[in-house]
């Protein structure tokens, strides 16, 4: 039996009661990508609309006193969700964002220094100068690598990564060759999106502040789908996105420090970051503000709280349970069929749920093509993480990610789907 | 049922035994194309006709989905040899006919109208063009070289 009342959480889930490709049940495993949303939070997004709209941070009205109130407490609900403090939490346009974020924190920063700019206390640990090494992992999504290329491009920094053992986890021993006094940020994932498997984060933390390195957590996969408290995680920022979490589209999350937060130069500027503005020169508030130039995204806040809550409810411990039950399962079933190989732990230590496979004779497309036929929504391709497909030899994978509203059912459906691809296209 | 729609068994076929598919070692242009969605890719080169300069010569290596490669293979049976005029013509009709403009015709894309399933699922459309741009933007290259010409220009 589920830990989970999955078919009365279904019912929360007004889409997953369409039907596709000519009739067909929906059955919906790809959550890693985006997820569904519960009526709660598209209601606590209408809500917002039509009872609170307003511009927040600016005017006096009571419409704009009301949104303001709905914006911070949202934020205060969303940071409460990792243990963190309202004022460290930063909205952004999605992870990808938050990311880079802190990368243009250090093209800020060096540019400031080159200049010979006065910098905030602090800020001199995001100077980088030629030769400095910027560590990142070969299982990155590339919204965590291509940011950090741009910035070895244009500062001079030389990226380095640790590297994938051929079970799908980072090869830890690459660590202290890789990890070095030259090495100013380690910027890693939390769960691989494309291999599920769940990185041991004390353990780059260690050798990463051994060098008094920055640390950047990417926690779109894991924050979503299992307990992740501030207080437990020895880093210095963590990234996240809303969607992937049952919230809105439009909203993504950055958690830093702080000290640090408080030392760093703005991003994106404009509106609302400011402190005071001349002419000639402005001055920043201080954190979140300056972070946030422009109206906010306040009806995304709000609805994301409203996630925040639902999840809640179910508890993140259960949630994790629950998808554990799936992928072992899936796992199971997936490995007994012929012609299919899994990408990734097949143990379920510090296993997360994205379940990768590609079928002998088949590509990924048409796999994914065969069952969408029947109804089932997969993702094909490389997932944005080109290199773990680089990594091992295969042009693409066909992926299925697991959420609260997917039962095992599902997973005997995706397998059925496996074997008509296979008998289609008469590889097996 | 929709999916043998696009995936018609001369469609099949050409997936399970693509025709002409390998590298010469002497070119005139050769291009890389990807489908950076999923990641399907194609080498093609043209090497123009030492007999007859307007003649295009297509050799390809590919790897990517059925639809994908299945493709290529058509445009080697319907354009290796051909002039730049007539690839356009059908490069031009596979286009329309997958934004359902133009019905399928038999004498301009040969096996390629089997393609017209296609047209059902937008985010396949790319992979079945993704040979014919690649063929496209090579024989281009090819007729601005002065290389390997023979018959004027």
């Amino acid at each position: 039996m589920s830990v989970l009342d999955v078919a009365a959480i279904r019912k929360d889930f007004p889409i997953l009661a369409r039907t596709v490709r000519d009739g067909k049940k929906l059955i919906y495993l790809d959550s890693g990508a985006t997820s569904q949303k519960p009526t709660s939070v598209l209601d606590a997004e209408r809500n917002f609309y039509e009872t609170h709209n307003a511009a927040v941070h600016r005017g006096a009205h009571q419409l704009a006193e009301e949104a303001t109130i709905a914006f911070e407490k949202a934020r205060k609900n969303i940071a409460a969700f990792i243990g963190a403090q309202a004022n460290d939490l930063i909205f952004t346009k999605n992870a990808t964002e938050a990311i880079n974020l802190i990368a243009y924190s250090f093209v800020n920063a060096t540019l400031k220094q080159l200049r010979g700019e006065t910098l905030p206390a602090g800020a001199e640990r995001f100077v980088l100068v030629e030769g400095d090494e910027v560590v990142v992992t070969e299982m990155e999504h590339h919204s965590n690598l291509v940011p950090w290329q741009e910035l070895c491009a244009k500062t001079g920094a030389v990226l380095k990564w640790i590297g994938l053992t051929d079970d799908g986890r980072l090869n830890y021993s690459d660590l202290t060759t890789v990890i070095t006094p030259r090495t100013k940020v380690v910027s890693f994932t939390h769960q691989s999106n494309l291999l599920g498997s769940i990185n041991d984060v004390a353990k780059i933390t260690a050798a990463a502040r051994a060098v008094d390195a920055i640390v950047v957590l990417d926690a779109c996969q894991s924050i979503p789908h299992m307990p992740v408290a501030v207080s437990e995680l020895d880093v210095d920022f963590i990234t996240w996105s809303g969607h992937k979490m049952l919230g809105p589209m439009g909203i993504g999350c950055l958690w830093g420090r702080s000290e640090l937060l408080a030392s760093l130069p703005p991003f994106i500027s404009g509106g609302s970051m400011i402190e005071t503005v001349t002419m000639e020169a402005s001055t920043f508030a201080p954190p979140p503000q300056r972070f946030e130039a422009g109206v906010p995204m306040a009806a995304q806040a709000v609805a994301l709280s409203a996630a925040v809550d639902y999840l809640q409810a179910i508890g993140m411990d259960k949630v994790a349970s629950h998808e554990h039950e799936l992928t072992k399962v899936a796992l199971a079933t997936l490995g007994d069929i012929d012609g299919v190989r899994i990408l990734g732990p097949t143990d379920f230590t510090d296993r997360g749920s994205a379940v990768s496979f590609v079928v002998e004779g088949i590509h990924p497309h048409d796999v994914g093509q065969v069952l969408d036929s029947l109804g089932i929504a997969v993702r094909v391709g490389h997932h944005c993480a080109w290199p773990v497909c680089r990594r091992y030899e295969v042009p693409a994978t066909t992926r299925a990610t697991f959420y609260v509203y997917n039962d095992l059912a599902d997973i005997h459906a995706l397998a059925d789907g496996i074997r008509q691809a296979q008998e289609f296209f008469g590889s097996n | 049922m929709q999916l043998e729609q696009m995936y018609q068994e001369i469609i099949l076929d050409h997936y399970k035994h693509p025709h002409g598919k390998g590298l010469a070692d002497n070119f005139t242009a050769q291009v890389h194309h990807v489908n950076p969605t999923c990641g399907d890719e194609i080498t093609l080169q043209i090497t123009r006709d030492p007999a007859d300069g307007q003649k295009l010569l297509v050799s390809y290596q590919n790897q990517g989905c059925s639809i994908s490669q299945a493709s290529a293979s058509i445009l080697f049976d319907q354009l290796n040899g051909q002039t730049l005029p007539t690839g356009e013509l059908a490069v031009g009709h596979l286009v329309a006919m997958l934004q359902r403009m133009e019905e399928p015709n038999e004498e301009i894309l040969g096996d390629g109208i089997a393609l017209v399933g296609v047209a059902q699922y937008p985010a396949r459309v790319k992979c079945a063009l993704l040979a014919w741009m690649a063929w496209k933007d090579a024989a281009i290259q090819a007729l601005g070289q002065n290389q390997a010409t023979v018959g004027e220009k």
